[in-house]
């Protein structure tokens, strides 16, 4: 679950990390309103979208008066941002969030993390922080520093500083950053986030340093201690549709193609979809249907596909396990199609646990359907359809 | 032979009398798996389908000899089952459960430091032995003994190379699904050395996916411990768009994780035996067992 950057900053000022004076608003007007209400003559108007790379996008811009932060505002809200992070068709800005500017001497990037490698909460800086960050570290990898935590979450000063001093602050911040690293590195336990970002943390012209962006993801395996995100308004990532379909024990990304794809299992999805584009089709979306889906949920997973203009053919490959026996997806298809106005060519692959079954079900029941005993010979049929 | 499991194994379940522990239970045993006893905290001193439980991890150890613990607990006591097992020193654990915090997970890790216990999982479908011992939730239908390891990160991608490999007439020593979480017990490196020391072990398949550096680490350790089996390895993902999260597989790329390609041309790079799809792999296998 990732937070809005208003909601991220909201609990980061909580715990004593700087933050500038800001409000989040939903109209023109508010936002004008709040930027009077502001000190200093500078103002940032940021598109409130769950989407990183909002920046490069245009959905943050400076203004020097507040009747600008109205019209910029105006602007903002209810357009569409395209970001790389985000599908084609965009992410639409419902709030903006308006900040008084800071000045700034020096761009940081931080993040707190769990370092996979080692099994560890760890703590990452740049010295290039910035909207260019991700760009850059694409091709210079070595641009990010490691501070190394001892196991309980906490570090030697000593340490602190040598990082600090690596990621290009001067002595005198260094006190202040070592604060503001325990404080993300503590709200990152007490709230099970699986990353916290802060990209800028700036050193303003006055020596301060402040949190101007921030991102926290929250561990979704992790809400059920944590009922205070429950009425937050953010979702898994701002995608309704995904959304709905995580309650139904599904894990659904929506892509830009035009093969609707039902596959149990994450390895087996992305092994499916490699194939698809291998062979020049395209994936209208990932799906991998959690051991635990019953076949009401996989048929209204099924459902969304089956109601996405876009999908002209659904691929069905379903590997039967242990835990998923080929019948629940076969069954979740047949009660799909019956809920369908919109009929879509069906091709399916069946192997594993129950195939034999499910195979039989689909043909007594009526079920419009092509069966494949290869994966490729499956992926072939269904991009024929497709085209 | 095999690693981690084979007939000696001597297993209890965490979790046994719930529902999935019942059922995973009962299929391990109709399968062959010397299911010892059972945990469960207030239920000591009953039998559940046909075996005893017990309160502790400790209190069933001593009883029955047990040296493999299932987890099969929800996830908010996950963590904590399998820190009993590890101070039990039980020696094989696998946790099955899936979705367990991943803050949970590393003080798992580190409980596990310097311990007795090999973990495996959690979100595993587990390990198998075929004909021999199954300790986990995986189909066994198309599983057959023979000598080609597998490790996974993916449960229904195992089943499809298991199926493969059955069809085309190798058979598997064990399989082991390293599990899809991001902290996780022991991986590719581990399973790499258990199968190289294995002398039933005659080749080896790794099922990888985009995201971590799992696959690097099992990259770099070919290199230098120059294992003479053959090595058939697959990462799925490489269509993948790289921005986007995708299940347990995908993860941002600017925290050093490597995609497909790269993790690819590492493990060739290593000497593996390198195959896109999942169809290709067992006729790699055959390929690569065919001495040169």
């Amino acid at each position: 679950m990732n937070l809005y950057e208003h909601e991220a900053k909201e609990i980061l000022a909580q715990y004593g990390v700087p933050v500038p004076e800001g409000r989040v608003v939903d109209t023109a007007a508010d936002a004008e309103a709040a930027a009077k209400a502001f000190p200093g003559h500078k103002f940032a108007v940021k598109a409130q979208i769950l989407a990183g790379g909002r920046g490069l996008a245009g959905g943050v811009e400076l203004a020097a008066t507040p009747s600008k932060v109205g019209e910029i505002a105006k602007r903002l809200l209810g357009s569409k941002l395209i970001t790389p992070q985000t599908r084609a068709s965009g992410e639409t800005v419902s709030r903006v969030y308006v900040e008084a500017a800071v000045d700034s001497d020096k761009d940081i990037f931080l993040a707190v993390l769990v370092d996979q490698s080692t099994s560890q909460i760890s703590v990452l800086g740049s010295s290039a922080g910035g909207v260019d960050f991700e760009e850059r570290v694409k091709h210079e990898p070595g641009i990010v520093e490691q501070l190394t935590l001892r196991a309980d979450g906490s570090f030697e000063d000593a340490d602190g500083d040598v990082f600090l001093h690596k990621i290009g602050l001067p002595q005198s911040a260094y006190a202040p950053a070592r604060d503001i690293i325990s404080a993300l590195i503590k709200v990152f336990v007490r709230i099970d986030a699986s990353l916290i970002e802060i990209n800028p943390l700036t050193l303003t012209r006055d020596g301060a340093l402040c949190a101007v962006d921030a991102k926290i993801s929250i561990d979704n395996n992790a809400l059920f201690r944590h009922p205070e995100f429950a009425g937050l308004s953010s979702g898994s990532d701002g995608d309704e549709i995904e959304m709905q379909a995580q309650k139904d024990e599904i894990n659904l990304v929506r892509l830009d193609g035009n093969i609707g794809v039902v596959v149990n299992g994450a390895g087996l999805a992305l092994a499916t979809q490699d194939i698809i584009s291998d062979k020049g089709g395209r994936a209208a979306n990932f799906m991998d249907i959690r051991t635990t889906a019953t076949s009401l949920q996989v048929a209204r997973g099924i459902g969304i596909l089956l109601g996405d203009p876009s999908v002209k053919s659904i691929l069905l490959h379903v590997h039967g396990g242990g835990m998923t026996p080929c019948d629940t997806i076969a069954e979740a298809l047949a009660i799909a199609l019956s809920r369908s106005q919109r009929k879509v060519p069906v091709i399916t692959r069946l192997a594993g646990h129950n195939a034999e079954y499910a195979r039989q079900m689909l043909v007594d029941r009526h079920i419009p359907h092509e069966n494949f005993e290869t994966i490729s010979s499956a992926v072939q049929r269904a991009i024929a359809h497709a085209a | 032979m095999s690693i981690l499991a084979d007939a000696n194994t001597k297993l209890i379940v965490q979790g046994m009398t719930g529902r999935s522990g019942t059922f995973y239970t009962d299929q391990a045993m109709t399968y062959g798996t010397n299911v010892v006893g059972g945990v469960r905290p207030g239920k000591g001193g009953k039998t559940h389908i046909g075996r005893s439980v017990f309160n502790t991890v400790k209190d069933a150890k001593t009883a029955t000899g047990a040296n493999a613990s299932m987890v099969m607990v929800p996830a908010q006591h996950a963590a904590a089952a399998m820190i009993e097992s590890i101070e039990a020193e039980i020696p094989l654990i696998v946790c099955v459960t899936e979705r367990i915090p991943v803050l949970d997970m590393v003080r798992v890790k580190d409980a596990l430091n310097g311990s007795a216990s090999e973990l495996v999982g959690a979100n595993s479908q587990g390990v198998l032995t075929p004909g021999a011992c199954k300790i986990g939730v995986m189909s066994t239908a198309d599983a057959r003994p023979g000598h080609i390891g597998i490790a996974s990160r993916s449960a229904s991608l195992t089943s499809e190379v298991v199926a493969s490999l059955s069809a085309i007439g190798l058979g598997q020593s064990t399989t082991v699904g390293i599990g899809g979480d991001p902290v996780h017990g022991i991986g590719f490196v581990r399973c790499l050395e258990l199968f190289a020391a294995d002398p039933d072990t005659h080749g080896i398949v790794l099922v990888g996916e985009i995201g971590g550096n799992e696959e690097e680490q099992a990259a770099a350790f070919l290199k230098q411990a120059k294992i003479r089996k053959p090595v058939v390895s697959l990462v799925v993902g490489r269509h993948a768009p790289a921005q986007r999260r995708m299940g347990h597989a995908g993860t941002l790329s600017v925290y050093g994780s490597g995609t497909a390609q790269s993790k690819n041309a590492a493990l060739k790079a290593a000497g593996a035996c390198v195959v896109n799809d999942v169809e290709d792999v067992a006729q790699a296998m055959v390929d690569a067992m065919v001495p040169a």
